[in-house]
């Protein structure tokens, strides 16, 4: 069961990757893209890492793939001239790649355990308890200080892109705070009390 | 579940060498080159997985969620470069991006 769910799983990822490369509107890519992303955490909970399974649905197709989608959308693609006629020079990069995924898979075929692997296994996977309460029993302890800096790089980069797109002259400017308007409010300037009679209402 | 690390391998590989074939092919097209890199990011993520789970060993893991961040990062600020060129030059092809040339 597991062997037809790995192939079915993998068999998808590959065929939705080559359809991110190879198909010709944009849209249809990212639309490849998150089917890639699906299927990819098919394949991670079939290794037993369930939650960062969870994180790629959650993130990356929630985020990051809707991200993709917006900016395909306010973006104009069309007058981009994609010439996918395969001439000499795709069918060299072509075999570039070719070669280099030959490469991988030779590299992987004959990789094996050094017989001393099992004793240096950093911090070994606990058999009682669930995924998620492991990781997280690591990234709040050994890993504290990475899994901070990883958050502050979240920050800088959602900084940065609010920065790059807020700025030079927008349309519409940018309202400031102006403190002395805001203290100069008063109640009696804002605010009154009516009294409604029943049934009568305001006039 | 988990039988052997090579069928994982295998895909990796395969899918960091779509990924790569993306790059060199969608030269001229920026989002398709951001969506390559998110491709070569995931086999690389794969890659983490399976060793993880080879060695009984949560450090993958946590690389792991590390790369998801810094890709996720990296897409934030590409798509933010891309919508910023595209209000300047009103297109976003690579080709015609000279400016530093002439």
């Amino acid at each position: 069961m597991a062997g037809i769910l790995f192939y079915l799983f993998s068999g998808v990822l590959i065929a939705s990757a080559v359809g991110v490369v190879f198909a010709r509107t944009t849209l249809y890519n990212v639309l490849f893209l998150i089917m890639a992303f699906f299927n990819a955490a098919g394949l991670f909970l079939l290794a037993g890492s369930e939650f960062l399974a969870m994180i790629l649905v959650i993130v990356y197709v929630g985020a990051v793939a809707v991200l993709f989608l917006f900016v395909v959308m306010m973006v104009d693609t069309t007058n981009i001239k994609t010439n996918q006629t395969l001439s000499r020079g795709r069918w060299i990069m072509m075999l570039a790649a070719l070669i280099f995924a030959c490469e991988l898979i030779v590299v992987a075929y004959q990789w094996s355990h050094a017989p001393q692997t099992s004793d240096l296994v950093a911090y070994a996977s606990p058999k009682y308890l669930t995924n998620t309460h492991a990781l997280g029993g690591l990234i709040y302890t050994h890993y504290f200080y990475t899994f901070q800096i990883a958050g502050l790089i979240l920050l800088v980069s959602m900084i940065g892109a609010i920065v790059l797109t807020l700025h030079g002259e927008s349309p519409r400017p940018l309202r400031k705070q102006n403190i002395t308007n805001q203290l100069k409010r008063r109640k009696q300037d804002t605010l009154t009390v009516k009294h409604v009679n029943f049934h009568q209402g305001l006039e | 579940m988990f039988f052997g690390i090579r069928p994982y391998l295998l895909v990796s590989s395969i899918v960091f060498s779509l990924g790569l074939l993306g790059f060199f092919l969608n030269r001229r097209h920026i989002i398709n080159l951001l969506m390559s890199i998110e491709l070569i990011l995931l086999a690389v993520n794969i890659n983490f997985i399976a060793f993880s789970a080879d060695f009984h060993d949560l450090t993958g893991q946590v690389f792991s969620l590390f790369i998801l961040t810094i890709a996720a990062a990296e897409a934030a600020i590409g798509l933010a470069i891309l919508v910023v060129y595209f209000r300047n030059r009103a297109t976003i092809n690579i080709d015609e991006s000279v400016l530093l040339k002439d």
